[in-house]
Parts: structure tokens; C-alpha cells; sequence
């Protein structure tokens, strides 16, 4: 494994992915349709990725664990966007609607 | 130069998110993240992960928006004009902006390890020996988890015939 210059420090990777999570935060709490909202969970499931990755490579390359983590991390996110997205349509086929908040009954 | 090429990707991923959670057609939504996702496959490109940018491309550019726009067509309500967005907006402004502070502060304070401007090349086959030795367990649990996630889906939105 040879150690290369990275041209760009850790910290701007960091602050890519905080400024990333931070937009899927925003986008999960202002949206009320839920296919929007399981976007913005893939934005935010991203932004962890990337910063697996940087700290792998930048402070802990003998080990490179953080990339595993991301390969596990897409992973179980393919599998949570194909059942998410089983639920949504079926609450859309009971509903009429995918809409989070006129899906309420639960609510007290 | 590589410089250049991340902020290049930043504005990408950046970009593609505001597009993801600010436009009005949702449909335009989706491609924003499409555009995003490829951003962040740049990145791993500039962190010498090419496994995993391509990873990225295949699963989040092939399957999983494919998936996504599936799931607008199928859930599409008459009038496209409706609102996407819920009362709770400046809210949730606010909470975002307060996350990103908190980050902010965490950056600040933190004492970096070591020299953070040197990174690692790990050659794709040294993953790929790593993840069918020392991590094939929680391959072999990751792959029975898309399985399973993956027939629940079908069981899920499968139509019922004859029960009500």
C-alpha cells in the first residue's frame, strides 16, 4: 500500500459530509412525502460513507475498516430502499396517499 | 489540481442535495439525486477507493433510483402541483443549521491524529481478499439481509388475490 499525497486535507471531506447529512436532516424534516423523505435518508447514508472512507484512508489504512463499512452500509441501504419503498406503495394502495403526514391513525 | 477536482465533486453533491430536498417537481427530485450520488462517486474516486466508486454507480445509479422513480410512477397522485413540503420547514431549517453548528464546533475543537494530508492507496485486491477472509461472516449476514429484505419487498407489494 503506498501512501500518496492527498492534495486535499481530511477536514474538507469532513465538512462535505456534515454539510451533506446536514442538508438530508433538513430534507427528512421538510418534506411530507415519504418517497422524499427516503431520498434525503440515502443523502444522509452518503454523507456517513464518505466520511467511513476518508478517516479509512487518511488515519487508519492498515486496517481500511471504514471501506468495508461503506461496502455494508450500501448494502443494507439497497435492501432499505426495497422495503421501504414495498411499504410506501402498499400504505399508498390503502391510503390513496404518501403523503407522512395525512397518515395518522397512529397518532394520539 | 486535485484541489480543483474536489471542489469540482463538492459542488456536484452539494448542488444535487439542494436540489434533492428544494424542488418543487419531484420527479426533478430524483434526477437531482442521481446527480448527487455520482458526485459522491467522484469523491471516492479522489480517495483512491475505485472500488467503491463504482460500487456507488452500479447500485445507487442503476438500481436504486431506477427504484426510486418506480415507486413515483406507482404512488404519482392526479395533480402534480400539491405541495411537497410540510408546515414544519423553517423548523426543520433551523435544526439543520443547528447540526452543521454543532459539527462546526466539533471540527474546531478536535485534535487531528497525525499528518492528515498523506492518505493511503488500498489496491482493490487487498479489499477484496479482506472481505472474503477476515470479513466473510458479516459478508455471508449482509448478503442473507438483502435476501430477505428483498423477498419481504416482493411479499410486501405483491397484490392480494380473493382475500378482501
Amino acid at each position: 500500500m503506498e501512501v500518496v499525497s492527498g492534495g486535499v486535507s481530511l477536514q474538507q471531506y469532513l465538512i462535505l459530509s456534515s454539510v451533506l447529512f446536514s442538508i438530508g436532516v433538513y430534507g427528512v424534516l421538510a418534506r411530507r412525502n415519504a418517497v422524499m423523505i427516503l431520498m434525503s435518508v440515502e443523502l444522509m447514508l452518503n454523507a456517513v460513507s464518505i466520511n467511513f472512507v476518508a478517516f479509512a484512508v487518511y488515519t487508519a489504512p492498515t486496517l481500511f475498516i471504514g471501506i468495508i463499512f461503506a461496502i455494508f452500509v450500501i448494502t443494507v441501504a439497497a435492501a432499505e430502499v426495497g422495503l421501504a419503498l414495498a411499504i410506501i406503495l402498499r400504505v399508498f394502495r390503502n391510503r390513496g396517499t404518501a403523503n407522512v403526514d395525512e397518515i395518522s391513525t397512529l397518532k394520539w | 489540481m486535485t484541489q480543483f477536482f474536489f471542489d469540482i465533486m463538492a459542488v456536484i453533491v452539494i448542488g444535487g442535495a439542494l436540489g434533492v430536498v428544494l424542488v418543487r417537481n419531484i420527479v426533478y427530485a430524483a434526477l437531482f439525486l442521481i446527480m448527487s450520488l455520482m458526485g459522491v462517486a467522484g469523491v471516492y474516486i479522489l480517495l483512491s477507493v475505485e472500488f467503491l466508486a463504482l460500487v456507488q454507480v452500479l447500485i445507487y445509479g442503476g438500481a436504486v433510483t431506477v427504484l426510486i422513480l418506480f415507486a413515483l410512477m406507482l404512488t404519482r397522485v392526479k395533480d402534480l402541483k400539491e405541495n411537497l413540503d410540510s408546515d414544519q420547514r423553517p423548523l426543520a431549517a433551523v435544526a439543520a443549521l443547528a447540526l452543521l453548528g454543532a459539527f462546526a464546533a466539533m471540527f474546531n475543537q478536535t485534535d487531528w491524529p497525525r499528518d492528515i494530508d498523506q492518505l493511503t492507496v488500498v489496491p482493490f485486491e487487498t479489499i477484496g481478499t479482506a472481505l472474503f477472509s477476515r470479513w466473510a461472516v458479516p459478508f455471508e449476514v449482509a448478503s442473507g439481509v438483502l435476501l430477505v429484505a428483498l423477498v419481504g419487498a416482493i411479499v410486501l407489494a405483491m397484490e392480494e388475490r380473493g382475500e378482501g
